[in-house]
């Protein structure tokens, strides 16, 4: 576990800028909360009839009028944005890293195997990701009291868990991809990760775009969904996280044969 | 026994670069130099060996073990400096050396801080921080601390002062009396020739000679070094009779007042040589060596021929043979 411990405590500075950026983020829209309530008829009435702008952001099918729909908008896109660029620079850049830094040198000759290099190295981005959402979702808990409002816990876990997902499968991609890179990628997770939210809008404007919802991990994030149904969509998921494994399984392939630059 | 062999090992790298069915033994505790200049692939042999890269063909054993299968074996019990050594930024040098022991498994931390002493490293600095002979340190400690039965070294000594080689090449002899095998790569001829019971020279990916480094001196070359009569000593160089005729190498010519052109060539009648020799005219006599394979005496007929002023006959450095091998 000594990869492991190693990998974590590099990240350490930028995991706590991420997760207390986005925590902020999210606070700060649930604080802002009270003055929109009183204002909320008339946002609500405006919100709903932008037409596919509405749409695009699933406020279609959400009451801005409570705490609920107005988190599952605004707390989606912060963690659903923050969430997916996080994810996929500390995935794409897990085993690029070491030969980009030439401490592949160092690391693979030392009597570790190449598969536990990978291994360790994948449990570490995940950890790394249920760390960050853990701190964001105190900060929306801690949020939620300090407007006195009550916590819809089921909601709130169900859609954390869903967007947890969601990066999970952005890791497991950029992490596939990160096995084949030598020098820079950061440039091309983010890329990923602009992507799959991109199709998601695409998806919620037009119907003959509605077969992205099971490319993109946005399609199961969709707030409307784990709001109004209290469930994750199962018919996104799975596809979802076999993409997933997809990655996870092509970063062994090509890294436990992979010659290392010098 | 045998702790390194290696049989036909290829690996092509594209067009440039890499190994062609390279043959190697190394003997277990020997002190092993690998020499060749840059390019010719000793980093490719030595990051093969190590299972950084797959070879394309041939195959490998250190210690028994199948280079590409057994690979995790092999480096339980190696230890390897790699010619250009980078750590994880924002590390302490004591956090990377602690680190590269728990990676092994290891303890040895009164080891690790005695070579710390002794190669004068500060280890509550960052990593960062470290100029290139200071990263080479840490690498030292990283690849010795835990006593490997095989140490393998990529151009060690770049970067080092002098004072520092010595110390390391200190280290290494105690670690090779304790046992170690030392397998190191280097262009420094000198290094090679002070430390090294067995040497190897590799050249565009090929062994082109492999002995134990007395027997390398120890040919029948011979290099003559004379002072005479310039345009004596001109005739003499340019001679094409069959007792001379492609027995001198490595001409170097200086001038006998001013002693500082130099210059060295295959052969003796090469125009470069000619047109430089001019530099030399300005006085009478000249200096002039070379290495010369053949029969004694009757070079020695073909110098009392010339008007000498001094006549030396000594062994060649292990540099000069080696600049004959590569021309």
């Amino acid at each position: 576990m000594n990869i492991l411990k190693h990998e974590i405590k590099q990240q350490k500075i930028p995991l706590l800028i991420w997760s207390l950026s986005i925590g902020a983020l999210v606070a700060m829209c649930v604080l802002m909360y009270p003055d929109m309530k009183s204002q909320m008829n008339g946002v609500n009435d405006m919100f709903s009839s932008m037409g596919n702008f509405t749409e695009a952001f699933g406020m279609d099918e959400l009451n801005f009028g409570t705490l609920i729909g107005y988190y599952g908008v605004e707390g989606g896109n912060m963690l659903g944005i923050g969430g997916a660029f996080f994810a996929a620079i500390i995935a794409i850049s897990a085993l690029m890293k070491e030969e980009k830094e030439r401490t592949a040198e160092f690391l693979l000759t030392h009597p570790v195997s190449r598969k536990r290099v990978i291994t360790e190295k994948l449990i570490a981005t995940f950890c790394i990701i249920v760390i960050m959402n853990v701190i964001v979702l105190l900060c929306s808990i801690g949020s939620i009291l300090a407007i006195k409002e009550d916590v819809f816990w089921k909601e709130l876990i169900l859609f954390h868990l869903a967007y947890l997902l969601m990066q999970f499968e952005i890791a497991g991609i950029c992490f596939g991809i990160s096995a084949f890179l030598r020098k820079a990628g950061v440039g091309i997770g983010i890329g990923v990760a602009g992507l799959m939210y991109l199709l998601n809008i695409v998806a919620n404007i037009s119907e003959d775009a509605k077969p992205l919802k099971y490319i993109t991990p946005f399609g199961y994030t969709e707030s409307s969904d784990i709001i109004n149904n209290v469930e994750i969509n199962v018919d996104y998921l799975i596809p979802g996280m076999i993409i997933m494994v997809a990655g996870i399984v092509v970063a062994y392939v090509k890294y436990i044969r992979k010659d290392i630059s010098a | 026994m045998n702790i390194i062999e290696v049989q036909n090992l290829t690996k092509n790298y594209g067009k440039s670069r890499g190994i062609n069915n390279l043959n190697l033994q190394i003997a277990e505790g020997d002190f092993f130099g690998f020499i060749g200049p840059n390019g010719a692939g000793k980093s490719t042999t030595i990051r093969t060996l190590l299972g950084l890269v797959a070879p394309s063909g041939g195959q490998a054993k250190i210690m028994g073990y199948d280079i590409v299968r057994e690979n995790r074996k092999i480096l339980e019990q190696t230890g390897y400096l790699p010619s250009e050594i980078n750590f994880y930024s924002g590390m302490k040098v004591s956090d990377v050396i602690k680190y590269s022991a728990n990676l092994r498994k290891a303890k040895c931390s009164d080891k690790a801080g005695m070579l710390c002493d002794r190669l004068g490293l500060d280890t509550s600095k960052k990593v960062d921080e470290l100029s290139l002979g200071n990263r080479k340190k840490v690498g030292i400690v990283c690849a010795v601390q835990h006593s490997p039965k095989l140490l393998i070294l990529d151009e060690p000594t770049s970067g080092l002062d002098p004072l520092m080689q010595h110390e390391f090449f200190n280290i290494l002899k105690e670690e090779n009396k304790a046992g170690a095998t030392v397998f190191f790569s280097s262009h420094v001829l000198s290094e090679v020739q002070n430390y090294c019971r067995t040497a190897a020279f590799i050249k565009d990916g090929k062994i082109i000679m492999s002995d134990k480094v007395s027997n390398l001196a120890e040919t029948g070359t011979r290099k003559i070094t004379l002072k005479g009569n310039a345009t004596d000593v001109e005739r003499f160089l340019a001679d094409e009779s069959d007792e001379l005729k492609g027995k001198i190498s490595n001409v170097s010519k200086m001038d006998g007042a001013q002693g500082s052109a130099s210059v060295s060539g295959e052969s003796a009648s090469g125009e470069s040589l000619n047109s430089f020799s001019q530099s030399g005219v300005s006085s009478n006599n000249m200096n002039c060596s070379f290495l010369y394979n053949g029969d004694i005496s009757s070079l020695l007929k073909k110098l009392a021929e010339l008007k000498l002023y001094d006549l030396t006959i000594t062994e060649p450095s292990l540099e000069e043979i080696f600049m004959n091998y590569y021309e």
